[in-house]
């Protein structure tokens, strides 16, 4: 089977220092990375890289349609929170998956509210549910857990389950332990 | 997809401060008989190159809220994973920018003109030559929001990008504002169109460019 996402002898170079080289990675339907390191080994610069937001040294990157959770939630902060995702699943074409992604994230309550309101934990959810609502099988995650309360967690545990259930692979870099089964990749050493 | 960019641009702009450069503008043209005195012959021969000065320092206003918050907070990047090219992003920022800058700025002329002490023949002049221009004067801010979105002190590198461009503009603008008979509307038309043409390609390497 074809895999979502794959790095062939893949050397990545930021700001004149080799992040790595040679690196190959597969991710296939149902699948999931963990990536690790240390602080500035590149674990957010490998993951714009396999979104097509950077350029490679050397080596090959496919992928397949995806979707990215970063810092940034990418939510105009004048509209509300209903009203921002619905943008971007509009844009995607996939409007009828929004309800269920917000509901799952446990955002139904904040859909009025707008998102220059939201404290940053909420912004989190409301960038995983932008995620999720995207209809992409990837999903890249860069630090999904940061400001997510105990719950937020076991909601975000849920949906990436449900994805992989359901043929998805997720590539995620995180500090903090993911529950599941996740293939593990360290960078840095 | 690209309707719904201009869409989004525009509902931005206008719930923001899309008055802000057009008050500018009248403030700036109001300067000039403070400044030269009321000597209404001395306003009128003026008065047409005085409005373009006065667009041009509007054209700047707006500059910092083109494109950077977008840059700033992911926007332009899910727009990249969305499959649209940085080019057609650009091209939608400058037609939204275009609707939401040109007719406001258009209607302020009229008593911007009077303020100058124009005549009626004049004033058309003036708008037709501004209306021509204004797609450029749209299209030069974008992509110059765009090479300085995420520099430090943007704004100020901005006017001093912007200003040089449109001096093309700004001469044949006001030639032809001034004097209907000759071909300076022809020429001012034909430096807007390429401005116009060029800025995506300029504004969408210069979005690639900013990614870090």
């Amino acid at each position: 089977m074809k895999p979502l996402l794959r790095f062939e002898a893949v050397a990545l170079r930021r700001g004149g220092r080799l992040l790595f080289e040679g690196l190959d990675l597969k991710l296939g339907p149902g699948e999931a990375l963990h990536l690790t390191g240390p602080n500035g080994s590149g674990k957010s610069s490998l993951i714009r890289l396999a979104a097509g937001l950077l350029r490679a040294e050397s080596g090959r990157v496919e992928r397949t349609a995806l979707a990215l959770a970063d810092a940034a939630p990418a939510l105009d902060r004048e509209l509300a929170l209903g009203n921002a995702l619905k943008f971007w699943a509009r844009l995607g074409g996939t409007s009828g998956k929004l309800d269920a992604a917000i509901a799952a994230m446990g955002l139904g309550e904040l859909a009025d509210v707008p998102v220059r309101l939201l404290s940053s934990g909420q912004a989190k959810r409301a960038t995983l549910a932008r995620v999720a609502a995207s209809g992409a099988h990837l999903w890249l995650l860069d630090e999904p857990l940061n400001g997510l309360d105990g719950d937020g967690v076991e909601r975000l545990d849920a949906l990436i389950a449900r994805h992989r259930g359901l043929g998805g692979a997720v590539l995620a870099a995180s500090h903090a332990a993911l529950r599941g089964e996740w293939a593990r990749l360290e960078l840095g050493r | 997809m690209i309707a719904a960019l201009i869409a989004r641009d525009v509902r931005r702009a206008i719930g923001g401060a899309a008055w802000l450069p057009v008050g500018f503008f009248l403030l700036v043209a109001t300067l000039v008989p403070f400044a030269v005195g009321p000597d209404a012959r001395l306003l009128a021969r003026i008065g047409g190159g005085a409005l373009w000065i006065a667009a041009l320092t509007a054209a700047l206003l707006p500059i910092e809220r083109l494109v950077e918050p977008d840059r700033a907070d992911g926007v332009l990047d899910q727009f990249a994973l969305h499959g649209l090219a940085e080019e057609s992003v650009a091209a939608a920022k400058i037609a939204a920018h275009w609707l939401t800058f040109a007719p406001l700025l258009l209607l302020a002329a009229v008593p911007g003109s009077l303020v100058l002490g124009l005549g009626a023949d004049a004033l058309r002049r003036s708008l037709v030559a501004l209306a021509v221009g204004t797609p450029a004067l749209a299209a030069l801010a974008v992509a110059v929001a765009a090479l300085t979105a995420g520099l430090p002190r943007a704004g100020a590198l901005a006017g001093m990008l912007l200003l040089p461009l449109a001096v093309p503009l700004l001469i044949f603008g006001a030639a032809a504002g001034g004097d209907g008979g000759s071909g300076a509307l022809l020429l001012e038309a034909a430096a807007a169109l390429l401005i116009t043409a060029g800025a995506p390609f300029a504004a969408g390497a210069a979005i690639r460019a900013s990614r870090t």
